[in-house]
């Protein structure tokens, strides 16, 4: 090896060097382009096959035999359904257990060991949970095949989306508020609930949002509790006309949802179907990436409002 | 009289609730920090009904096959008459799956993550970021859509003869789908990395390329390999692409251009019939499970040795 490099080499070799980064430049920029232009091309595509099928008659059809009559309207219902269930029961427990680990628990092996549950379950495969759910809720239960058991799932399975997210917002509080409000002799739960909690609102909110998108698109856990995919009934209604107007027959009824009714019209060989499955799909996607927008919307909002 | 006076001011100038005593407030304080562990032990209880659940079921498996055929028989016909319970054309199907996934996600991801990181500005990078976390939340069953009436037509025209339902198709699939999590996990830990490593090797002359490659990728190493485990647990564990993409066929074989069922299609494919409740094949969807969470273990354990081998500490 030469010790010593002309000046000449020098520069070409810089040159060279510096041409290397340039095409790395290239490389990302592609690749990061042909990413997003995938998702849009996958969008236009559902659009495009499932185009004709779009109308009001889709949305208010009961799935059929036949494929040009088939609609969703079970389908959106169920999922409606269960998401409601889902978000009651995430919201207060997964904040509860964030506000719990981050203002209350001490700091030993106990509150170690939850929050290392809380880690491993945003790894465990879906499927899991479905089939943890098919034991517990179907049969050790007795809740059945039904809306109750999807939602308890689905609100398991967002929980530790919901308690990172909650964490996160409690967390960007700074302890100068805290400070104060304990100085004028507020308890620990009402230096949360007055001061800390409030702040965290849009973080809160953004966690939960991003968590039922998740949950509205989870099919694998529902088929395994035993969603049914031809449904042409609807739930009995939450409200009745009659005292005391609610009632929570729903509950218990089986159902079927967006992906179980996705799921099962593209594994149909016929085309008109797999028609159905790209017009459904891309109502869902649709909601689901609304969603999103909605959470980065709202976190973008709140970042901005306040300054401590 | 006076002392009356003295609290009627007080509770005038303090407000109702802060007339309440203390004593109360400690109390309700106490019982309020009660329901919010009960809420934080909600966590615990999961993982351990997920393992009870799991072991109870398999265990009456296991009681009608024994633990040699499980791991050695190379047919996995369950729901036959001659039924044969070998675990192992499930095993292999979900490896083949993973592995075409990770060829896909591990390069491109880490590609982005460099991009992202090294050499995007800053309002690219915050513009760029939750476009690309999209991609991560398009509904699996969607992608499922996408990879057999979109990509496998596509690669039947490159490859003749490639079935309808092919793994390879699936892994394509469910490897663009984990890019965006390899990147965003990849990305912070390059970020981590602190700025005076790359000015001290932007000093000796090295071009961003280099520095990147050279001390950003290396100094991060340990994120980067915990971003990829989290993409391996992600393909071992996905369901709804290979079941509509791959065929729910069981089949012994490592060639991605088969088609073949993996783990969570099998669990898929038997909750879908109506198998009667302490069935074998009922049973046999949780032993499936239970070799499924073991992966995912492996995999963990193995990146938990990786990361903490490869830990930087600045």
């Amino acid at each position: 090896m030469a010790a010593v490099m002309t000046l000449e080499e020098l520069r070409a070799g810089l040159a060279w060097r510096k041409n290397l980064d340039k095409v790395f430049v290239v490389l990302g920029l592609v690749i990061l382009l042909t990413c997003l232009g995938l998702l849009a091309l996958l969008f236009l595509d559902l659009v495009r096959d499932g185009g004709p099928r779009f109308g009001w008659d889709f949305l208010t059809n009961f799935p059929s035999r036949k494929a040009e009559r088939a609609g969703i309207l079970s389908a959106w219902v169920g999922t409606s359904m269960i998401m409601f269930v889902t978000m009651l029961v995430a919201l207060p427990v997964g904040v509860a257990a964030a506000i719990y680990l981050e203002e209350y628990a001490p700091k030993n092996w106990f509150t170690g060991i939850i929050e290392i549950n809380v880690t491993n379950l945003a790894g465990v495969p879906s499927i899991v949970y479905g089939l943890l759910a098919l034991g517990l809720f179907v049969y050790t239960f007795g809740l059945g095949q039904s809306v109750l058991s999807a939602g308890l799932t689905l609100a398991l399975l967002i929980l530790p989306i919901v308690i990172v997210a909650t964490r996160e917002a409690l967390r960007a509080v700074p302890k100068a508020i805290r400070e104060a409000a304990y100085g004028l002799g507020a308890t620990r739960w009402e230096v949360t609930k007055d001061h800390v909690l409030p702040y965290s609102t849009g973080g809160i909110l953004t966690g939960l949002i991003l968590g039922l998108s998740r949950a509205i698109g989870e099919t694998a856990p529902i088929i395994t509790i035993g969603a049914l995919s031809f449904i042409a009934f609807l739930p009995p209604s939450p409200v009745g006309p009659e005292f005391p107007f609610l009632n929570f027959e729903w509950l218990r009824s089986e159902f079927t949802a967006m992906p179980i009714q996705i799921f099962n019209w593209v594994s149909r060989p016929d085309q008109a179907f797999q028609a159905n499955a790209a017009a459904a799909a891309a109502i869902l996607l649709a909601m689901t990436l609304s969603m999103n927008a909605i959470a980065i919307w709202i976190r973008y909002r709140f970042r901005k409002k306040i300054n401590w | 009289m006076s002392a009356t006076t003295t609290s009627a001011t007080r509770s005038v100038a303090l407000g109702k609730g802060a007339f309440a005593s203390l004593g109360y407030r400690k109390v309700r304080d106490r019982l309020v920090e009660l329901v919010l562990l009960a809420c934080g032990l909600v966590a615990v209880f999961t993982t351990l009904a997920i393992v009870v659940i799991l072991f109870y079921e398999s265990a009456s498996f296991f009681e009608h096959v024994s633990l040699r055929e499980f791991a050695t028989d190379t047919m996995w016909t369950p729901l036959f008459a001659d039924a044969r319970y070998g675990i192992l054309p499930l095993v292999s199907g979900t490896l083949t799956v993973t592995f075409v996934a990770l060829l896909v996600a591990i390069p491109l991801g880490t590609i982005i993550a460099i991009y992202l990181s090294e050499f995007a500005g800053h309002r690219t990078r915050e513009s760029v970021k939750p476009v690309l976390e999209l991609l991560g939340a398009v509904p699996t069953v969607v992608y499922g859509y996408f990879a057999l009436l979109m990509v496998t037509p596509f690669l039947q025209k490159l490859i003749p003869g490639l079935p309808g339902f092919n793994m390879l198709s699936a892994g394509l699939v469910i490897g663009l789908m984990i890019v965006p999590y390899v990147a965003s996990v990849s990305e912070d830990a390059m970020r981590a990395v602190p700025r005076y490593m790359r000015e001290g090797s932007y000093a000796m002359g090295a071009t961003k390329l280099q520095t990147a490659l050279r001390v950003v990728v290396p100094g991060a190493f340990s994120g980067i390999a915990a971003a990829y485990i989290l993409g391996i647990s992600r393909a071992i564990g996905e369901t709804m692409v290979v079941a509509i993409a791959a065929g729910m066929q069981p089949t012994l074989t490592f060639d991605p251009t088969e088609p073949a069922a993996t783990i969570t299609a099998y669990i898929v494919q038997v909750s879908l019939g109506d198998l009667p409740h302490d069935s074998i094949g009922y049973q046999s969807i949780f032993a499936a499970g239970l070799v499924l969470m073991l992966m995912t273990l492996v995999f963990n354990v193995i990146g938990f040795f990786l990361t903490r081998k490869f830990r930087e500490a600045y």
